[in-house]
């Protein structure tokens, strides 16, 4: 019984965590019109800076401060939203996918540094020994569990309040309506820009905190943890739960980390042993399937977006 | 040592650009950027892997061909590769693209090529692992080849070929119907359509090539390296890279792109490091998107 | 009048669905025949000449070609079955030279009719005869203009349509233009124009619409209706044409 719990407890931290990403996400695509194909590249820049924050020194890499974790999480936030700023400030005024195109070209070379700059990150080592909140608890599983578990839920309600109370006010609503309506959009010229970089920069830095999170929970963090599959899982997560709706981006998270939680237990349990990195490959191949199979027969609107182009490309 | 990267520039320069051809004029015809393109690449060098295996075993040569690392089941088997992939480019879009596109907006579009990108690369993991393959286990001795350049055989022959594709290519593109109706499609469907040109067959036609021609540049890749499931994706950003910088839309750019990525890539090797190759065409492309948007030859319908 | 070339018979027709733009049109156009549409911004005419051509979708209504009905076929059939539509901007492939152009337009010809109607057009504008090798988007407006006027009529149309032939040219293009419509009449095409200029347009037109809210509302001869009390209050706030 106390297993299980524990395991819902971990569950749904885990879930949670993907949630705020989510909320994140939602912000950009679901109010501004963003298209954010580098999610993992952003999430990896938070767990890095609050790993780096909060862990204690290693020779031969920088960081390693031993501060407390709400000093990680929030320069997980900064560093994250210092990065968007950067990104966004050179890509967001182009067509919706060049952002795409750079947003995942920023996140790859990201990738890219947190794999190689052994110096700066620990290389394809990653960082070891991050210290885990409620560090002292660890040795009664459920009460770690637990106490983790309310954290990240009071984190993840904390991030609703903030994203709801944000996207209900005034800026939503310009948001909302630079969406809706490109020519004002154009005819607002430079404010809008602005705007469309405060809701990238904030998505971001939730982005960043929820990969904090992660880092703190898991305790260690390597490059292969911040590849594309998180990216298209966080989309999967806002498409299947219904973008523009900051219930949905939760729920959507919770939903989605249920179903791959089950299909990796499933595999484990179908496939023979040794066949485990094979059996995480076929299951990327379903969840994929599956996403096609939704996109292909979802009624018009699940997503919330407009058919802007190919009204008449009939090809 | 100039030398020898100059030619490694440009004869990963001349796979990227023919990998980058069809990327670029799915992007002109049917306005999204597609995600999945780099899996063909793959796909292609895992077909023709197949099928070399399979020639070689029922006729039992698989010597290599004078200096060259690759013998002629290698060689027969590309042209079918080319083919295989070009089906599976227009089976994809069959299957997902086009209904997709008829009541979707663009993001939609991207998304699934992202999500079909990943599974395509799942299913060769799945099915192959992830386990390096090689066509062949030669070594490669790079030898000078005068004007103070060294190359290898294989990047000889392959740098042959990939220009007699590229001369293939710019003649259809300007000699034949085919051709010209693309590139009036890719400028403007519906004038395309005023004109008299069946829009859906030429998007049938850019998948086929589209996909062959990046199959092409993943048998390269897989001769010159190594064939892994992996190996496209690491393609795609240098393929958009050199799409955008030759400008979309059209085939000279991507293959003019291709080379200027290539070279610039080897190029800063000696600078960064060969782990950072991929950021250099991420540079290059976020310079192109500041500077110049539309590219070279871009012809823009922004 | 004789047979009609072009007949369109209640058409609705619009972007969005439930939005017609085009309310119920009827108009015919005989060959050897320039008639004009004529009406305010936003009455729908570009929108009519688009649906004719296939690029609008069509909830109401039919158009017939020569008396064949055409409502359903898509847009790149048309040509084949002599209907040729100029749209008023982007009408050329700017990478494509001029030569190149009236290649691809002639495809859709028997091949050995094809130099015959190339070197045609090249002496219907021999100023486009004189650069086959520039791109198009090299071009001058009026260049660009009779090379898009080339590439529709390559295919000997029954029917020629044309969105606002003179936008954006000087009074001395428009004229050689308007001209060339005439010349083209005189080979027994039917042409239906869209026009702002209204002065320009009813001097070579024989017949003309007004269209009021997405519905032909007024219609005569050209000559008539230049001195029409009701067409000059709709346009020229009231000025009379001369």
């Amino acid at each position: 019984m106390i297993g299980l719990l524990g395991y819902a407890a971990f569950f749904l931290t885990i879930a949670l965590s993907y949630a705020v990403m989510c909320l994140g996400l939602n912000l950009q695509w679901g109010f501004a019109g963003l298209f954010n194909v580098g999610v993992a590249g952003f999430v990896g820049v938070g767990a890095y800076a609050a790993a780096l924050i909060t862990a204690a020194p290693v020779a031969g890499r920088v960081g390693g401060f031993g501060l407390p974790i709400v000093a990680g999480w929030a320069g997980a936030m900064v560093a994250s939203g210092l990065v968007a700023a950067v990104v966004g400030a050179i890509t967001l005024r182009l067509r919706a996918d060049y952002l795409a195109i750079t947003t995942f070209g920023a996140a790859t070379s990201l990738q890219l540094v947190a794999l190689n700059a052994q110096g700066l990150t620990g290389g394809p080592f990653g960082i070891a020994f991050i210290p885990r909140p409620f560090g002292a608890l660890a040795p009664h599983p459920l009460a770690f569990g637990l106490a983790n578990l309310a954290l990240v839920a009071v984190v993840t309600a904390g991030a609703y309040w903030l994203i709801a109370r944000l996207t209900h006010g005034p800026w939503g609503r310009v948001l909302r309506a630079l969406r809706e309506d490109e020519t004002a959009a154009v005819a607002l010229g430079k404010p809008a820009a602005r705007y469309r970089l405060q809701a990238f920069v904030i998505g971001c830095a939730l982005m960043g905190l929820a990969g904090a999170m992660q880092a703190q929970f898991f305790g260690f963090i390597a490059p292969d943890n911040y590849l594309p599959t998180l990216t298209f899982q966080v989309w999967v997560m806002l498409i299947l739960g219904g973008a523009g709706n900051h219930r949905g981006a939760v729920a959507g998270a919770v939903m989605v980390w249920a179903l791959w939680a089950f299909s990796g237990s499933l595999f484990a349990v179908l496939l023979p042993p040794g066949l485990e990195a094979r059996g995480a490959a076929l299951r990327i191949v379903a969840i994929g399937v599956v996403l096609a199979v939704v996109l292909l027969l979802r009624p018009r609107g699940l997503i919330g977006e407009r058919a802007t182009v190919s009204r008449h490309l009939r090809a | 040592m100039i030398g020898q990267i100059l030619v490694d520039g440009v004869t990963s320069g001349a796979m990227i650009g023919l990998g980058a051809i069809g990327l670029t004029l799915v992007y002109a015809i049917l306005r999204f950027a597609n995600f999945a393109h780099g899996e063909f690449a793959s796909w292609g060098a895992y077909f023709t892997l197949l099928i070399a295996t399979a020639l070689a075993a029922a006729f039992g040569t698989g010597a290599p061909i004078g200096p060259l690392s690759f013998g002629w089941p290698v060689l027969m088997a590309l042209p079918l590769g080319m083919v295989l992939t070009g089906g599976l480019a227009l089976a994809l879009d069959r299957v997902l693209f086009r209904p997709l596109r008829r009541h979707g907006a663009e993001i939609v579009l991207v998304i699934a090529s992202f999500g079909a990108s990943l599974s395509l690369r799942a299913a060769l993991e799945f099915i192959f692992t992830d386990r390096p393959q090689y066509f062949s286990h030669g070594i490669a001795i790079a030898l000078p080849i005068g004007l103070g350049l060294r190359a290898t055989a294989d990047q000889i022959g392959l740098l042959g070929a990939a220009i007699v594709l590229m001369g293939v290519m710019h003649a259809v593109m300007t000699r034949t119907r085919l051709g010209r109706a693309m590139r009036a499609t890719s400028e403007n469907p519906d004038l395309a359509r005023l004109a008299g040109i069946d829009v859906a067959a030429v998007v049938r036609a850019t998948w086929l090539i589209g996909g062959a021609l990046a199959a092409a540049a993943g048998v390269f890749l897989g001769i010159t390296v190594q064939i892994r499931p992996d190996m496209g994706f690491d393609l795609l950003l240098p393929l958009f890279a050199a799409a955008i910088l030759g400008g979309i839309g059209s085939v000279p750019g991507a293959l003019l792109g291709g080379l200027i990525i290539g070279l610039a890539e080897a190029l800063a090797v000696p600078l960064v490091g060969a782990q950072y190759r991929a950021a250099v065409s991420f540079v290059i492309l976020l310079a192109v998107l500041l500077v110049r948007p539309r590219g070279l030859f871009g012809v823009g319908r922004e | 009048m004789s047979a009609p070339a072009l007949q369109v018979q209640d058409l609705v027709a619009g972007y969005e669905p439930g939005l017609p733009i085009v309310r119920g049109a009827s108009i015919a156009v005989a060959p050897a025949e320039i008639v004009v549409l004529l009406g305010p911004n936003g009455a729908g005419k570009s929108t009519l000449a688009k649906a004719v051509a296939g690029l609008v979708p069509v909830s109401g209504g039919e158009v017939r070609l020569r008396g064949m009905p055409i409502t359903a076929l898509p847009a790149h059939l048309l040509p084949r079955r002599g209907l040729a539509f100029v749209p008023q901007t982007e009408n050329v492939f700017p990478g494509l030279t001029v030569r190149e152009t009236l290649d691809l337009a002639a495809a859709i010809l028997p091949a050995a009719e094809r130099p015959a109607q190339i070197a045609q057009m090249l002496a219907l504008f021999p100023d486009l005869a004189e650069m086959p090798r520039r791109r198009a988007g090299a071009l001058s407006g009026g260049q660009r203009q009779m090379l898009a006027i080339a590439r529709a009529l390559i295919t000997r149309p029954a029917v020629l349509i044309l969105d606002e032939p003179s936008a954006g040219l000087s009074p001395r293009l428009v004229g050689l233009i308007l001209g060339k419509l005439a010349e083209i009449r005189a080979h027994g095409v039917a042409v239906l124009l869209v026009e702002q200029n209204v002065r320009a347009a009813l001097a070579i037109a024989d017949r003309a619409y007004v269209l009021v809210e997405g519905r032909p509302a007024h219609e005569g001869p050209a000559a008539a209706l230049l001195d029409d009390p009701v067409v000059a209050a709709l346009y020229l706030g009231g000025r009379r044409a001369a």
